[in-house]
C-alpha cells in the first residue's frame, strides 16, 4: 500500500472526472456557485469514504453475482444519510443542489470505485482511494464552480460569504451570463479535460525524453 | 386534467427542458454510447422503455406504500432497488421472448440500473406532484428528449471524427464542446410555450 501514491493517482493522473471521466452529470449540472460546488463535493467524498470502507469490509462475503445490488444498497443508505442530514442542518444547500443529492446514488464514481478498487483490496486501502477519489471530484468541481461563478454572475462565494449575495468582484453588467447556464457546463469541462489530456501528454513526454 | 396540460408536459420534456441538454440528467450513456449511431438508437429506445415503466411503477409505489405507511424517507433506497429489478426483469424478459433484441443491446441494458435519468425521472414526477397519467407520459417524453438528443449527437459525433482539431482536445473534450454548441441550439426552444 502506498499512501502517497494513492494521493498522486486520485487527484491528478487517475482524477475520477477529468482522467477517467465519470460523474459526469453532476460536475457539469451543479457547478454554477461555489457553495453548491463545495457542499456537492464534500458530500460525494463523504459518501465515498465511507461506502468504500463498508464494501471493503464485507467484500468476503457478498456473493459475487448480486454484487452490483448490494454495492447500491449500501451506497443508497449513505445517500439517504447525507441528505437527510443537509435537509436539517444545511437546507439551502439541499435546496440548491435539489434532485442531484439523491442522484449520488447513481453517481458512477461511487459504484465505480466500489467495482474497480473496494472488491478487490482491503479496509485501510479502500479508506484512503475513497479520500483521495473524492478530494480529486471536490478540486474538480470547486476550480469548475469558482470559474462559472466568478465569469458568469461575477461573485465568488454566494451563499457562503455575505449572506445569498456573495462579494461582487465583477461588476453586474460585464459578466458573460451564458457560462452559468448548461452550455458553459459543458464547455468549460470541455477545457478543463483538454487541458489536463495536454499536461499528462507532456508529462509523459518528458519522462520519456529523460529515460 | 387537460390535455393541453399533458402535451406541455410532452413538449417540455422532448424540448424545452430536455433531460440532457438543460437538466444534465443521463450524460454518462449519452457520452459514453454515442460513438455509432445504431448503438445509440438502441440505447436511447431502451431507455425511453424503462423511464416509462420506471415513472409508472416508482408512482404506484411512492403512493401506495411509502406515502400510506409514511416512509417517504426510504424513498432513495427504494426507488433504486425497483429500477435494479425492473431492469432485471426486462433483460430476462427479452433475453426470453425478444432474443434479436436482447443481443442488439447487449451490455447496455443492465448499464441502465445506473443511468441518472432513469431515476431522475422518478424522483423528478414525485417532486413535481404529477399523477399518475402525468408522470407516465413524462417518463416516456423524457426518454424520447434522450432518444432525440443521442441520435443527433452520434450523427455529429460521427463526423467529429474526421474533423481536425488540436492535440489535446481530440476525443472527449471536442465531443462536450459539441454538446454544449447543440445545448446552445436547444436553448432556442426555451420560449416555447403550449396555452
Amino acid at each position: 500500500m502506498n499512501i502517497g501514491k494513492q494521493f498522486k493517482e486520485g487527484l491528478v493522473t487517475n482524477n475520477p472526472v477529468l482522467v477517467q471521466l465519470i460523474g459526469m452529470c453532476s460536475t457539469m449540472a451543479i457547478t454554477t456557485s461555489f457553495f453548491n460546488g463545495l457542499g456537492m463535493g464534500l458530500s460525494v467524498l463523504i459518501i465515498l469514504t465511507l461506502s468504500n470502507i463498508i464494501i471493503s469490509a464485507i467484500r468476503k462475503i457478498i456473493p459475487d453475482k448480486i454484487r452490483i445490488a448490494m454495492f447500491i444498497v449500501v451506497i443508497a443508505c449513505f445517500v439517504t444519510c447525507v441528505d437527510l442530514s443537509l435537509q436539517a442542518f444545511v437546507p439551502a444547500l439541499s435546496k440548491a443542489l435539489g434532485v442531484f443529492l439523491p442522484l449520488i446514488v447513481v453517481n458512477c464514481i461511487i459504484l465505480g470505485r466500489a467495482e474497480a478498487f473496494c472488491y478487490k483490496n482491503g479496509v485501510l486501502a479502500s479508506t484512503f482511494d475513497g479520500i483521495f477519489q473524492g478530494l480529486g471530484y471536490t478540486v474538480v468541481l470547486m476550480i469548475m464552480s469558482i470559474f462559472r461563478e466568478l465569469f458568469g454572475s461575477g461573485t465568488f462565494g454566494a451563499g457562503v460569504i455575505n449572506g445569498t449575495s456573495g462579494v461582487r468582484i465583477i461588476p453586474e453588467q460585464f459578466p458573460a451570463k451564458i457560462l452559468t447556464l448548461p452550455v458553459g457546463g459543458f464547455l468549460c469541462l470541455a477545457c478543463l479535460i483538454a487541458a489536463m489530456q495536454w499536461a499528462l501528454a507532456k508529462s509523459n513526454k518528458k519522462k520519456e525524453e529523460s529515460k | 386534467m387537460k390535455l393541453t396540460d399533458l402535451f406541455s408536459i410532452a413538449l417540455g420534456a422532448i424540448l424545452v427542458n430536455n433531460f440532457i441538454f438543460s437538466q444534465f440528467l443521463g450524460c454518462c450513456p449519452f457520452l459514453g454510447v454515442s460513438k455509432k449511431l445504431d448503438t445509440a438508437v438502441g440505447m436511447g429506445i431502451a431507455v425511453t422503455f424503462v423511464m416509462g415503466l420506471a415513472s409508472a411503477i416508482t408512482w404506484i409505489v411512492n403512493e401506495f406504500i411509502l406515502v400510506k405507511f409514511d416512509l417517504l424517507y426510504m424513498q432513495t433506497v427504494v426507488f433504486i432497488l425497483v429500477i435494479a429489478a425492473l431492469v432485471q426483469f426486462i433483460e430476462m424478459f427479452l433475453q426470453k421472448s425478444m432474443p434479436a433484441l436482447y443481443t442488439a443491446l447487449g451490455i447496455y441494458l443492465p448499464l441502465i440500473t445506473t443511468n441518472c435519468a432513469v431515476l431522475g425521472v422518478a424522483l423528478l414526477n414525485i417532486q413535481n406532484h404529477y399523477n399518475f397519467i402525468e408522470s407516465v407520459i413524462y417518463g416516456i417524453t423524457g426518454g424520447l428528449g434522450f432518444l432525440l438528443a443521442i441520435v443527433l449527437f452520434a450523427v455529429v459525433r460521427e463526423r467529429n471524427v474526421f474533423a481536425d482539431c488540436p492535440k489535446c482536445f481530440e476525443g472527449f473534450p471536442i465531443a462536450l464542446i459539441t454538446a454544449g454548441l447543440m445545448a446552445l441550439s436547444f436553448m432556442g426552444f426555451s420560449g416555447l410555450q403550449v396555452w
